[in-house]
């Protein structure tokens, strides 16, 4: 580390401090657990087992992970214009509201892979739809966004069950369920795509959807970092009023972004409506919307930093639900304490470790250079 | 006609008891954002207390040992949220969504650990409850025409907190526009720098505005578990903390507003219930689910500055920078 004197290098911000709070955040966590009477180090071990053991396992693992990766993705996008989006959980659900009357109007009639890009497509839109009323909302208005987006929330919540029980519910069927969609709109899962190669897997709820996400990650670091758009929304994030000296409208970047983010958490609905259930029904989000801001927080909004987070959530909610089966004493959501202490470590608490970690290294590295007396 | 009055009546009654949560919350907010500081994190407190006076009416019987339980157990979640946002200066919003999303899994992972009934609390028996009180003269007035049907129905038979909830309302008032505390709270709320510059310490402000949020919440989460309910039951808020939330905002940060918000809210949840499967000439049956999506709806329409202005508090979300 060739960094000047008195001068902190790059790595202890990137990843160091960042290490910590996941560290303290795990910390507590393992308090909370032998608090109840786990033990810790065995609750790890049964985790990593029950989430990369086997092969069933690591495709449950994968399968949330993807979730979480369009959470994370969206949440991360909305950051960097210096927006909180709460509202990934409802745009998720939007957004599978789209995949699933896409493929509901065309299934009977058109080949998958003309079912396949309309599904993407609507479900990007719905999910940018319902984004882009609180970013309107926020940039024309001058409503919060983080109040709106939480409104949007129940609203979308209440506008799903309403849809579900009395307009797409299959007739004669007592749980609020579509019908299940045709074999056009079912999206291949990894053991189907694994067989045609040869390669014989367990089935899993892994399916294609795992590729557009690493695809959508691609596409969202080269638009952040390597677009005009994207240098455009950095600038808004960063100092607004600057951003507007530089020729720039920030309405308009906080509609983009906004769209942007919801129509990658709209991809939520890919994956467990085309994916995995196939047929609309409720609740499908289960929360992995605000596991995105967790995610997002943890990976600092970048994509590289934003799938490990999304590993490390998806290994917690597969290894969580084996631990829950293993042991009586743990429920599933202990993963949602994790997530609320990771949240509250690397966000909240995001500056707490700063200022005693930088003087200890400022301490630590004039001591290394006091030998040659060319202390200033 | 008299079936009708008399049902409105039920609906009226029901909605003291719905509103009174989203009082307590109200106020809560109301105290802690008039000092600056957003409070997101009014559901995960109220839930949290609502286990805690649960768990602790079910081990004691005492309900008065639950109400100090969940008042204690908010206060400290109030104080880690101002030890984030006030000492360290982290995200307001951000460390809210994590005191809510740590409660909600936490209550789930302690209910079941220590009582194992699938994250629900024992039930408690009435007396470690807080029961309707009836009254002075509500039984005597109760053949009075009107007045009598209106006291003995109405405004007699709630439990303690109910009341205790409308009576935060003046109180509010009083401490927020009547008292110096008060005073500075809003100054602190709209110009920290000025309050600093008065010689005031911003900290201890905005921490004993979030501590007044704790508390407050404290009641709400413990009428929720053990006077409206006899129970802790998993995610038993269920959103009512945002809906206070949103009341708060619907009454423009001002206490008496705030709380008509919460009864207006509290109403449409009461005859969302009674309205299910009733026909309106030409619209057709109501779909209970727009009425219960109707508060997040009117908020928003608000806060969009299409039926008169919501204004924030100043200095609301930014954390104090002392200049050095």
């Amino acid at each position: 580390m060739s960094a000047a004197p008195g001068e902190i290098p790059r790595w202890v911000d990137i990843a160091f401090i960042p290490l910590v709070n996941i560290a303290l955040a795990f910390l507590v966590s393992g308090v909370i657990l032998w608090a109840i009477g786990v033990d810790p180090i065995q609750a790890v071990e049964i985790i990593l087992y029950g989430a990369f053991g086997y092969d069933v396992a690591l495709g449950y693992t994968l399968y949330y992970t993807t979730n979480f990766v369009f959470t994370g993705l969206a949440v991360a996008v909305a950051f960097h214009a210096g927006l909180f989006n709460i509202g990934g959980e409802g745009q998720a659900y939007i957004g599978g509201l789209g995949v699933g009357l896409g493929i509901l109007l065309v299934d009977r009639y058109l080949p998958f892979y003309l079912v396949l890009p309309l599904a993407v497509l609507l479900g990007a839109v719905f999910g940018a739809a319902w984004a882009a009323i609180p970013a309107y909302l926020q940039a024309y208005r001058g409503s919060h966004i983080v109040i709106t987006t939480i409104m949007f929330n129940f609203i979308a919540a209440a506008l799903m069950v309403y849809l579900m029980v009395n307009v797409l519910i299959q007739p004669g069927s007592m749980s609020p369920e579509s019908r299940e969609f045709a074999q056009a709109g079912h999206l291949p899962f990894m053991h189907e795509m694994l067989g045609w190669f040869g390669l014989q897997v367990t089935p899993s709820p892994l399916n294609l959807s795992v590729i557009w996400a690493a695809v959508c990650c691609v596409l969202v670091w080269g638009f952040i970092w390597h677009t005009r758009w994207g240098y455009e929304i950095r600038t808004v994030g960063a100092n607004e009023t600057a951003a507007v000296y530089a020729g720039i409208d920030p309405r308009k970047v906080i509609m983009l972004a906004m769209c942007l983010s919801g129509a990658l958490a709209g991809f939520v609905g890919i994956n467990e409506v085309m994916g995995v259930h196939h047929r609309l029904l409720l609740n499908f989000t289960a929360g992995y919307g605000f596991t995105g801001i967790a995610v997002a927080l943890m990976g600092r909004n970048h994509p590289v930093g934003i799938v490990l987070a999304s590993l490390l959530f998806g290994m917690l909610y597969q290894g969580g639900a084996e631990l829950a089966f293993e042991e009586p004493k743990v429920t599933r959501e202990m993963v949602v304490t994790i997530q609320g202490l990771v949240i509250l470590f690397s966000g909240a608490l995001a500056f707490m470790m700063k200022g005693p970690i930088e003087r200890a290294y400022l301490r630590l590295a004039r001591r290394r250079s006091s030998p040659t007396g060319q202390e200033a | 006609m008299g079936e009708f009055l008399f049902s409105l009546l039920l609906s009226f009654d029901a909605t003291l008891r719905v509103a009174t949560p989203l009082v307590f919350c109200a106020m809560a907010g109301l105290f802690s954002e008039r000092s600056g500081v957003v409070d997101i994190s009014l559901e995960g407190k109220m839930l949290a207390a609502a286990f805690a006076a649960a768990s602790t009416a079910a081990v004691t019987g005492s309900a008065w040992l639950g109400l100090g339980a969940g008042i204690a157990v908010s206060v400290v979640l109030a104080l880690l949220h101002g030890f984030a946002c006030i000492t360290h200066r982290g995200d307001q919003v951000v460390s809210g969504v994590a005191i809510n999303i740590l409660v909600s899994g936490l209550t789930v992972v302690l209910g079941i650990a220590w009582f194992a009934r699938g994250g629900q609390t024992p039930s408690v028996g009435r007396d470690a409850r807080f029961t309707p009180v009836t009254l002075p003269g509500a039984e005597a007035m109760a053949d009075v025409p009107v007045v009598g049907a209106l006291y003995s129905e109405l405004i007699s038979g709630h439990n303690l907190l109910v009341y205790l909830a409308f009576a935060t309302v003046p109180l509010t008032w009083w401490v927020i526009y009547r008292t110096r505390f008060g005073l500075r709270l809003r100054a602190v709320g709209e110009n920290p720098g000025a309050v600093d510059t008065a010689g005031i310490s911003v900290s201890f402000l905005r921490y004993r505005a979030v501590l007044c949020a704790g508390v407050l919440c404290g009641f709400a989460g413990t009428y929720l578990s053990i006077a409206q309910n006899a129970a802790f039951v998993r995610e038993m808020t269920a959103g009512q903390g945002y809906i206070a939330l949103a009341a708060l905002i619907f009454g423009k940060w001002r206490p008496v507003p705030a709380m008509l918000a919460c009864l207006m809210f509290g109403f449409l949840d009461a005859v969302a219930i009674r309205l299910q499967g009733v026909v309106v000439p030409v619209i057709g049956p109501i779909p209970v689910q727009l009425i219960q999506a109707l508060p997040y709806v009117l908020t928003v329409v608000l806060l969009a500055g299409f039926i008169g202005k919501a204004v924030a508090p100043k200095a609301i979300g930014v954390p104090y920078v002392k200049e050095r």
